[in-house]
């Protein structure tokens, strides 16, 4: 295997503790820490998005201000605070930069199908996910990774892609699944 | 409530990564409400935004922009978010609600022969969203998709030539397939239908008309 040189991560339990405090005491030291952390991987997103560099600045602080305001939506015990803060500069970016409604579920509708205690999967302890997700990631096979990068990193459907790359747009769309369901067994408890 | 026909991994990545666009987001968001299975699957997938976020390299940008964003954080008013209302009980579920303006009963229905249909406004022009309402036991005329239809059954079931969906059960069907979904005898079969092209019908009369009914 190459090395692709891909960092290690960044902690995600510190993250998580900075949030909460942002949520429980308005802590700026947190979130300058967050700011100084996140926010140059968050610029660096919305760059290759928009590929401008002043919308790419602009919606990273507005993704900073809805960090915070929202902080005390997180909810540490059920995922990851960095799929959190990936969430909220994507929906800044679909809705100031696309200028698109994003339609999603509500969790507390009474039409909302909850969960059976039996269907709840094995995955791994939430501290060890974001290691296993870095690792499998860095398993992958380039042609794959650089497909879902691709898928999260660019605006343009999986047919433009697959054109851009001279592939057929079955073989895109299978590397894709491939991928991801790699990085899904990679969570599931090994027994 | 088991659900057979679940979100493919496409759909789930492109709604993970929010280039979707907003038809199609409906009808994956109306199932994964209906889907706790979907909905496991797309925390999954914005658990890898999330690695992929963290693995960029970093991009440095103005000097002041720390002082920028303390300046628009000092100036922005925390406005206490709005309560939101919710019914007691609903049939539709959220987001689907939202957009008819109302739940189930409060619905205005257009004829459509065997059919009810009402057409559902969103903001995306690339895609025409419905309601179609099935009557028990009736096909809906056999037809052929000249694009993408995706389908999420909301009450009641359907069933074509090649397979059967219940409640939740979401169809993604290209332009390859023709087929006459026949609503199952013991209730009407309400779904949600995101197409991006006229659909084809077999029927020649059909076809003329079908300007008319908007169809």
């Amino acid at each position: 295997m190459t090395d692709r040189n891909v960092p290690a991560g960044i902690p995600n339990d510190t993250i998580s503790a900075q949030i909460v405090a942002i949520a429980a005491t308005r802590d700026m030291a947190s979130f300058e820490a967050l700011f100084r952390e996140f926010g140059p991987r968050i610029r660096a997103y919305l760059l290759k998005l928009t590929r401008d560099g002043q919308a790419a600045e602009d919606l990273m602080q507005e993704t900073m201000l809805a960090v915070w305001r929202k902080a005390g939506q997180f909810d540490p015990t059920r995922g990851q605070a960095s799929a959190w803060i990936f969430t909220i500069a994507r929906n800044t970016w679909i809705d100031a930069w696309r200028k698109q409604k994003r339609p999603a579920l509500d969790p507390d509708d009474p039409a909302l199908v909850p969960a059976a205690e039996a269907d709840a999967p094995t995955l791994l302890e939430l501290k060890q996910r974001g290691a296993a997700l870095h690792e499998a990631l860095k398993a992958l096979p380039e042609e794959q990774v650089e497909l879902i990068r691709l898928s999260f990193f660019d605006e343009a459907s999986h047919s433009t892609i697959a054109a851009r790359l001279g592939l057929p747009i079955g073989t895109v769309k299978s590397r894709i699944r491939l991928a991801f369901g790699r990085l899904r067994a990679a969570l599931e408890e090994k027994k | 409530m088991t659900i057979r026909h679940h979100l493919n991994d496409d759909l789930l990545i492109d709604y993970a990564a929010g280039t979707l666009s907003e038809g199609w987001s409906l009808a994956v968001a109306c199932h994964l409400a209906m889907c706790p299975q979907c909905r496991d699957q797309l925390a999954l997938a914005e658990a890898m935004g999330g690695a992929l976020l963290e693995d960029l390299a970093p991009v440095a940008g103005p000097d002041d922009s720390w002082e920028t964003l303390k300046t628009r954080l000092a100036n922005a008013s925390e406005e206490p978010a709005k309560p939101v209302l919710r019914p007691a009980r609903a049939t539709l579920p959220e987001p689907l609600r939202s957009y008819l303006g109302g739940d189930i009963e409060s619905l205005k229905w257009r004829n459509l022969g065997n059919a009810k249909q009402i057409l559902i406004k969103t903001g995306d022009d690339t895609t025409q969203a419905r309601l179609l309402r099935i009557a028990a036991g009736k096909p809906v005329p056999e037809h052929s998709h000249g694009g993408r239809e995706l389908t999420v059954v909301l009450t009641g079931s359907f069933h074509d030539a090649v397979d059967s969906f219940g409640p939740g059960d979401i169809e993604d069907a290209d332009g390859s397939l023709t087929h006459q979904p026949i609503a199952d005898e013991d209730q009407d079969c309400i779904c949600l239908a995101i197409t991006d092209a006229p659909l084809k019908f077999s029927s020649r009369l059909l076809r003329m008309v079908q300007p008319l009914l908007g169809i």
